[in-house]
């Protein structure tokens, strides 16, 4: 065969909104309006605030998985130089228990982050604050633990571990998929194993706590301000007002960084017993265990279809780990009660306890693993029954949600395949495994979908139109390089008229306008929504005062309406003046105008309000009233495999998505682009391995945990599909962020597997697993 | 705070008279020692600053060979002209190794010097077990995560692996260091960890790595590094091969080949076996293939590292047949 070479990125315009859209609008392809600021350093991160008088804490972590903390020997630490104060759960200051993001009330009246029953390696059992880091390293090294240890369950695979805790409310039934399985004619049934792997965000976690008086200030990379600050604020006993999140630019969070955690109750405790701020930032080893990152997964899948390839039954089971005092559900039947029509159909999912950290969110929780179970077995169904792997895809499309019964608000996935498959061109694939090769390298072409749900919540921003004619844009959602600030500048530009340019957004203060968590791919639509909502009440208030206010030069134009553009307001027949918004101001006598906008519906309370901002209880579901909402998107994915070696390289990627309207293509790739390269990862570098005689994952640092570098990634083609979806959202997007990373992994194993005849089940697919 | 004095030298004798103290290290680059500083390997009294010592980051390429001072980082041999044309195994190991960014901090000596990626061995807080740091306390590697240990040289105190690549394809090419006058064979430089693994090579309190010498041979003008990695890029290799070939008239049979493997041993290990197998031979796939089996001789693998045993006979075989191909 030929060897195709990636060609240079085409960008889609399958009626994606950037149809001829200024950049400056919403829809068109403004550069990240952070970027500057982060290039040259100008941008200050959350823990890099330099503050007077400034104390620095350093952790101690268990070094047993399992048993009681005996006795902690401070007298060193506490004597060397520079050391301010050792923490140990004996000395720190007692907390009142948080309820969870769910808001659900806690089950302990107190909270000490500090632990005396060990229940995974790596858990914070002291710390010690002294006047420089340096010192603090130096005197934390010098505590000396002692523990009674007991046996642990390291993971999954443990002995120990059974088959878990069944969770009721992952069930989803119709039909009767085990009598239909099994008068299948062809049946296929196969066990997915997805490995620990973790965020690994380039900025650790950590934060600078201040206290004055009873108000907090927490300088924290957040994905969730009013979240944090509601748990902080519970923690300490004080008023939810009291406490100030500021979280400007956040390094990278995928999930990791949406909730306070035990360092940060650590920090701000030391803060308000030494009575000065103090700062604690987790070495790059603690962030493998200082939370989690996405659970270990098991699923078995087991299809029954006819000769056709029309499926008739699937039936699914899936375990995931947690600990052993906190719930994680990664909820592994999402995509598989979806993707695909099917007559009969059953999923089940346990949680099995391990001495691990609570397991968290990792960038599209479940829909990934999931996505890794059901899009490798149907590819097996299409070898099973001879049959293309898109053909068979196709001949299942799902017409209408199997599982909820209900409309797609909009699925392009029909499109995406066909837009994918013609870029790639996947009719050029000869369908034996091992049939493609250039010299000794083995050559693959592998599909599989993806799809995320739509997550909707309700947010509010205040919109200014200032003196001098710019728009100041407040919110307390947060930018973590996906492109808030951007957005929320091209939704302020197109609604009031102005250029992008002359509007400044400020965001990660949890002192502005309210926000919930920035997660599950929500946070564009609803704040896309909230800004329009309130700039849409600013230019109404200036054409207002144009109108009617006795000054305003178009006061005796007696008109209804007036056009604002570009930062100037006329008449729409263009008669009478044409003035500068500034200009009109000044007429008027007025040094700003404001409005604050919120999608939160009519009647809420200021308990709805408050609830919907720190907890994710408000969420509306993805299947409300009458439609399904998802993103979707197809990957096709050329690899490489050495026959000698085992070794897979990624060659060519073409991914076709459904996000709905764009507000931003050029981010909107940008975010996929990133996803699918998280993805590339995930298929052939990322586990987190277990020193299993000591339940300790011993690849914690970077050089040891693979995460892709350039030389490992392609050129990568995206194509948008989508068209406005108003069902997801007011300006008519759906998900960007989760989306893409959701299908790469099996289309990567569909690959190796026509590349090699070999299937591999288990993830990350390494070398050793194809010599 | 730990707290160590520094001294930045400004000789060659005051920086080996300094270096002979106890507890006293030499610096250079720092991208080794800093690193195993911050997880607790290295706590030196004193360090030696060496940088700032004149004329050792020289490259003498000539007919009889190449010289390169101490100093010379890895990034400036890479790019070396004369090395990438008389000596490209050593320009492929180097620009292969680590990231660009180390390679323009870090000098050749120091990469000599360059220890284990254990992670038990760089593990003190978790795992007080380890010969190579505390010799006499066990070895915790065995029994546990093995998949980048060592399966050749291996022994009951110690199978952690030898990371790097340059120092494969200076064994490959009969390379010497000089230790000031003493000068010896890279291969005889790195020892065995037998039953004594802290001590890692033959330098003794006092000396100081000041050049290497690689002489100029038919087999390392047409040679090559090949690794093989799970990542594609800053990525330590789970096996490599330093290869060279100087073929008869004929162009076809071997007279002179050496191969050295990386990523499989406790040391860069010379495969003397593969070469003896096919010097006088015509270069046939098969044959290569056959003799190339003879490099993991007397191999030992702990469970995870077992395709260690599999993939490095394979690297050396493509490796040979590659330069066979440019014939």
């Amino acid at each position: 065969m030929t060897v195709h070479i990636a060609s240079t990125v085409h960008v889609g315009r399958h009626g994606d909104a950037s149809d001829g859209a200024l950049a400056e609008a919403v829809g068109g392809r403004l550069s990240r309006v952070d970027g500057p600021a982060k290039i040259t350093g100008a941008a200050r991160y959350a823990v890099e605030q330099q503050l007077e008088g400034l104390a620095y804490a350093v952790l101690v972590e268990s070094t047993i998985a399992s048993g009681k903390v005996r006795a902690i020997d401070t007298k060193a630490a506490g004597a060397a130089p520079g050391v301010l104060k050792v923490l140990t759960p004996d000395t720190i200051i007692s907390l009142k228990g948080a309820s969870d993001w769910f808001g659900t009330p806690p089950l302990h009246k107190t909270y000490c982050p500090l632990a005396r029953d060990i229940t995974f390696s790596g858990q914070h059992v002291a710390a010690v604050v002294a006047d420089t880091f340096e010192q603090a390293v130096a005197a934390a090294a010098l505590l000396k633990v002692s523990y009674d240890e007991t046996p642990a369950i390291v993971d999954l695979s443990d002995g120990k571990a059974g088959d878990g805790i069944p969770i009721d409310a992952m069930t989803k039934e119709w039909g009767d998929a085990p009598a239909a399985f099994a008068s299948a004619p062809v049946r296929i049934c196969a066990a997915y194993n997805t490995p620990r792997e973790y965020q690994a965000p380039m900025e650790p976690h950590g934060l600078i706590a201040r206290w004055e008086g009873d108000h907090l200030t927490v300088w924290e990379p957040s994905q969730w301000l009013d979240g944090m600050a509601r748990t902080y604020a519970e923690w300490f006993d004080i008023p939810f007002e009291n406490v100030r999140l500021v979280s400007p630019y956040i390094g990278g969070g995928f999930g990791s960084k949406a909730l306070a955690l035990s360092h940060g109750a650590v920090a701000a405790s030391a803060a308000k017993m030494l009575g000065r701020p103090v700062r604690l930032v987790m070495t790059r080893p603690q962030t493998f265990t200082g939370y989690g990152g996405r659970a270990a997964t098991r699923q078995t899948v087991t299809i029954g279809a006819g000769h056709d390839g029309v499926i008739q039954s699937i039936v699914h089971r899936g375990v995931n780990e947690t600990s052993m005092d906190g719930m994680w559900v990664e909820p592994l039947g999402s995509v598989t009660s979806i993707m695909y029509a099917t007559p009969n159909f059953s999923s089940k999912q346990n949680v099995v306890r391990v001495n691990s950290v609570v397991p968290g969110a990792m960038r599209a929780p479940g829909e990934n693993p999931s996505a890794f179970g059901i899009e490798s077995a149907i590819d097996e169904l299409a070898y099973e029954v001879g049959i293309d792997p898109l053909e068979i895809r196709l001949r299942n499309y799902a017409e209408q949600d199997p599982h909820a019964k209900k409309a797609w608000s909009t699925r392009q996935l029909r499109e995406a395949f066909a837009a994918g498959a013609e870029r790639f061109g996947w009719a050029r694939r000869t369908p034996q495994p091992r049939s493609m090769r250039d010299g000794n390298q083995l050559i693959g072409w592998g599909v599989a979908a993806g799809t995320y749900p739509v997550r909707r919540a309700y947010g509010e921003a205040i919109v200014r139109i200032l003196a001098d004619g710019s728009v100041e844009v407040e919110s307390s959602s947060i930018d973590m390089g996906q492109g808030t600030y951007t957005i929320l500048a091209q939704t302020a530009a197109e609604t009031v008229g102005v250029p992008a340019d002359n509007v400044v957004v400020k965001l990660g203060d949890s002192r502005f306008p309210r926000a919930g968590v920035t997660g599950g791919s929500r946070l564009a639509g609803v704040m896309t929504g909230a800004v329009y909502k309130a700039a849409t009440s600013a230019l109404d208030q200036l054409v207002g005062l144009a109108i009617s206010d006795q000054r305003s030069p178009f006061h005796a134009l007696q008109a209804n309406t007036l056009v604002v553009a570009n930062g100037r307001i006329a008449s729409p027949r263009g008669d009478g003046p044409d003035i500068s918004i500034a200009e009109l101001l000044k007429s008027v006598g007025r040094d700003h105008i404001e409005a604050t906008g919120d999608t939160m519906p009519a009647n809420s309370t200021a308990e709805d309000r408050y609830k919907n901002y720190t907890t994710i209880a408000m969420s509306v579901p993805h299947t409300e009233g009458d439609f399904s909402r998802h993103s979707w998107c197809a990957h096709f994915i050329e690899v490489r495999v050495d026959e000698d070696f085992g070794t897979v390289r990624v060659s060519r990627v073409v991914s076709a998505l459904d996000s709905g309207r764009l507000y931003n293509p050029k981010l909107a790739e940008s975010q996929w682009k990133g996803g699918i390269i998280m993805g590339i990862g995930q298929a052939l570098l990322e586990e987190g391995i277990m020193d299993r005689r000591h339940g300790r994952i011993v690849n914690n640092n970077l050089a040891d945990y693979l995460v892709p570098t350039n030389a490992d990634i392609p050129d990568i083609e995206v194509i948008s599909v989508g068209i406005p979806d108003l069902h997801s959202s007011v300006l008519g997007g759906k998900g960007v962020g989760e989306l893409a990373i959701v299908g790469v992994a099996p289309a990567i194993a569909n690959a190796v597997f026509h590349a090699t005849g070999k299937r591999i089940r288990d993830l990350p697919i390494t070398l050793e697993k194809l010599i | 705070m730990r707290d160590f004095s520094y001294f930045r030298a400004s000789s060659l004798d005051a920086a080996r008279q300094a270096a002979a103290l106890p507890g006293t290290m030499l610096l250079a680059g720092g991208t080794t020692l800093i690193d195993l500083a911050k997880c607790g390997v290295a706590e030196p009294d004193t360090l030696v600053d060496i940088t700032h010592l004149k004329g050792l980051d020289r490259i003498d390429v000539n007919e009889r060979g190449a010289t390169i001072g101490a100093l010379a980082k890895m990034g400036h041999i890479a790019d070396h002209a004369d090395i990438k044309s008389r000596f490209p195994a050593i320009s492929e190991a180097l620009w292969q190794a680590a990231s660009a960014q180390i390679r323009n901090m870090a000098t050749i000596g120091g990469n000599l010097m360059q220890r284990t990626r254990c992670p038990y061995f760089r593990g003190p807080a978790n795992f007080s077990a380890c010969n190579k740091r505390e010799p006499g306390s066990g070895c915790s590697a065995i029994g546990g995560v093995t998949r980048g240990h060592a399966v050749l040289g291996t022994s009951e105190a110690c199978i952690a692996m030898y990371p790097g690549d340059l120092a494969t394809a200076l064994v490959a090419f009969d390379a010497t260091v000089h230790l000031g006058e003493r000068k010896l064979l890279v291969d005889d430089f790195f020892l065995l960890p037998g039953s004594t693994p802290d001590r890692e090579h033959a330098i003794e309190p006092g000396e100081m790595i000041t050049s290497i010498e690689i002489p100029s041979s038919a087999a390392a003008h047409r040679s090559t590094y090949l690794k093989i990695r799970d990542r594609q890029s800053y990525e330590f290799a789970a096996a490599s091969a330093a290869v060279g070939i100087e073929f008869e008239a004929d162009g076809r049979t071997i007279r002179d080949l050496r191969v050295a493997l990386g990523g499989v041993a406790t040391k860069p290990w010379r495969a003397r076996a593969v070469e003896e197998a096919l010097k006088g031979k015509v270069l046939e796939p098969e044959t290569v293939r056959a003799a190339s089996r003879l490099a993991v001789e007397g191999a030992v693998d702990h469970g995870a590292n077992h395709y260690k045993i599999e993939l490095a006979p394979r690297v050396v075989a493509r490796a040979i047949l590659k330069l066979g191909e440019t014939a």
